[in-house]
């Protein structure tokens, strides 16, 4: 091709006063996810922001109007595909509310259990991701090999690393393995060591603090005014945490703190999510010394759960349940219901509307990146170029959940 | 734990709280549409129920009945830690678009949320600040959530945006345009290489200087 001024003479050259316009992805290195961000630029400065998200929207409320209740968890599991098991236990809670069943002790806490440690994962994947997008590749590397061992655990349970669709109307899939708990309670030290070694690389490093502190600060009313929740609403100082407001399952039962921030910069976004995995750790701890080793993990109730494969073979009855079940779907009771548990990155909702039928009527989820995401546009004005990476990366926005 | 709420509500709306209840423990009232705006700023205003914190907005489409669409408004308090479900109902058969007040003056939270709303369920929220689609694309038919909204439906393709894009925050003579650079990306363009041959710069722009001699 030909140079674009080669007929201009150095000297006719003006330096633009015009602000220039520029697009950030959607794939962009430091975009994890597809995010597209338009901005207006004066200098280095930006004056004007367009978050532009639907690059992932793959329609999972309205496939979920298709199938039956069990038939949703495939879909659940990939909204937020770095904790796909807190996405399970959250439908789960959902469609148990409408029903009125409460599952057995022993899968609450083993829901506990599988949540805490995708929770870790989620945690590990923002912070690492977010320190490798401003340089530090090593800490990333760690913190996905620590995050490695816990999916190691995950696939020995479920059979899969990421999407697991391990949850079930009324109880898990399958039981614990008999070593689930000695595998965590093996891992879960590894995982915080390396935590605390990527610590060491991170926070005395001079480049990492420069480009956090003090970058992207929201304040408290307005992180509670554009509704966010999470790990992103605590480092600005509001100790709000759905598992100790509103407790569900067994948390009710286990000490933990919540970690807030002061200024709700960056560095308290990456500080508290530090803060919780160590909290996550705690809590796993108690819930494995308190989770009985024996016991049901389905409720007892042929009209939502699939009962055991030899009754299906050898008897009319389990037959026929398995065929109804499968065929027809569960049938919950006509109505609406809002559940709400603390997914990875926060208040991660269900809003389920039943018509009676085996099939939901309306599935609503409300994903707190979504929330989360729209504040970018108004933290980056006024800001420069090189901080839309770090606040972008402390936001932890997971592309599929944020565009359903 | 929000019975507080809804007695607030119905002693200072009355007549337009059309329905209240408390389906497997969240409270709920059906309010008139037309009150939205009104009761959604005593929610937050009022110190008896202070919802400072924006949850949830949705809609909901109910084929079957008169008033087609429900919107789902879900809110907190941070300092009492009470929720409420608030809901209306609008639409009729004539109505393409039907309208309700936006809320986003009031929670900034339920700007995205309002416009995910009218992308996929088709609401128009007025009032609202930058109505615009939000997860799929400007071109897209119809809106997907709707009830009638055929699930394997294939939308039409669209032409390639020739014009340089400009999107709300930027008004139409504001920045500089980043459309498609006409030189390196359109060398399989006929229009392009029609032009280079009679050695235009830009077919588009017939104030551009024409392309410097090839060295031989």
């Amino acid at each position: 091709m030909e140079p674009l001024d080669q007929d201009l003479e150095e000297g006719e050259l003006e330096m633009p006063a015009d602000p220039m316009m520029l697009n950030m992805g959607p794939s962009h290195p430091a975009m994890h996810g597809t995010v597209r961000i338009v901005v207006e630029l004066s200098g280095e400065t930006i004056t004007k922001a367009d978050v532009q998200i639907g690059y992932l929207h793959r329609g999972f409320e309205k496939m979920c109007e298709r199938g039956n209740w069990n038939q949703c968890y495939p879909c659940v599991d990939r909204l937020n595909y770095v904790s796909p098991m807190l996405n399970n236990v959250g439908f789960s809670l959902a469609v148990e509310k409408m029903l009125g069943v409460t599952v057995p002790e022993r899968t609450q806490y083993y829901r506990v259990a599988l949540g805490e440690l995708a929770r870790i994962c989620d945690h590990l994947t923002c912070n690492g991701a977010m320190a490798m997008e401003l340089g530090a590749f090593t800490p990333f590397l760690w913190y996905v090999r620590a995050r490695e061992m816990i999916w190691d655990i995950f696939e020995e349970e479920t059979g899969a690393r990421v999407t697991h669709s391990f949850g079930r109307v009324g109880g898990m899939a399958k039981p614990p393995t008999a070593y689930f708990k000695d595998v965590v309670r093996a891992t879960i030290p590894r995982v915080l060591a390396v935590l605390t070694e990527s610590e060491g690389l991170l926070l005395k490093n001079r480049i990492f603090l420069d480009r956090l502190e003090n970058v992207g600060k929201v304040s408290k009313e307005v992180a509670l005014d554009l509704g966010w929740t999470g790990p992103t609403l605590r480092s600005t100082g509001v100790p709000y945490d759905v598992r100790r407001a509103h407790p569900y399952l067994v948390y009710d039962r286990f000490e933990f703190d919540i970690p807030v921030g002061t200024t709700g910069d960056n560095f308290d976004r990456f500080m508290c999510r530090q803060e919780e995995i160590r909290q996550s750790a705690r809590i796993l701890e108690q819930c494995l010394d308190q989770m009985p080793d024996d016991g049901p993990i389905n409720i007892d109730d042929p009209r939502v759960v699939l009962p055991p494969k030899e009754e299906v073979y050898s008897t009319i009855e389990g037959t026929i349940q398995h065929f109804k079940i499968v065929m027809e779907g569960i049938k919950v009771p006509a109505g609406e219901v809002y559940s709400y548990t603390e997914g990875g990155n926060g208040e991660l909702g269900f809003y389920l509307v039943s018509d009676g039928s085996g099939t939901p009527h309306r599935v609503r989820i409300r994903p707190p990146c979504f929330a989360i995401t729209q504040a970018l546009e108004r933290m980056i004005v006024g800001a420069m170029i090189p901080d839309i990476v770090p606040t972008f990366g402390s936001l932890n926005m997971i592309g599929g959940e944020c565009d359903h | 734990m929000s019975k507080a709420v809804i007695e607030a509500l119905k002693s200072r709306f009355g007549e337009a709280i059309w329905d209240v209840h408390a389906q497997f423990g969240d409270d709920t009232a059906v309010v008139d549409p037309d009150k939205w705006f009104e009761i959604a700023r005593f929610l937050k205003t009022d110190p008896r129920c202070a919802m400072n914190m924006f949850v949830d907005l949705c809609g909901v489409d109910y084929p079957d009945r008169d008033p087609r669409f429900e919107v789902v408004l879900h809110l907190r308090s941070l300092e009492k830690g009470h929720r409420i479900r608030l809901k209306a109902r609008i639409g009729d058969a004539d109505t393409e678009l039907p309208e309700i007040d936006s809320v986003t003056p009031i929670w900034g939270g339920a700007n995205w949320f309002e416009r995910e709303t009218y992308d996929l369920m088709g609401i128009v929220f007025r009032g609202h600040p930058d109505l615009r689609r939000i997860l799929t694309y400007p071109e897209f038919k119809g809106h997907p959530l709707r009830k009638d909204y055929p699930a394997n439906l294939t939308q039409p393709l669209i032409k390639f945006r020739d014009v340089p894009e400009k999107f709300a925050p930027f008004g139409p003579d504001e920045g500089m345009s980043f459309g498609r650079q006409t030189h390196e990306f359109h060398r399989d363009d006929p229009q392009m290489i029609e032009s280079r041959k009679k050695g235009l710069r830009d077919p588009r722009d017939p104030q551009a200087k024409p392309l410097p001699p090839k060295e031989s």
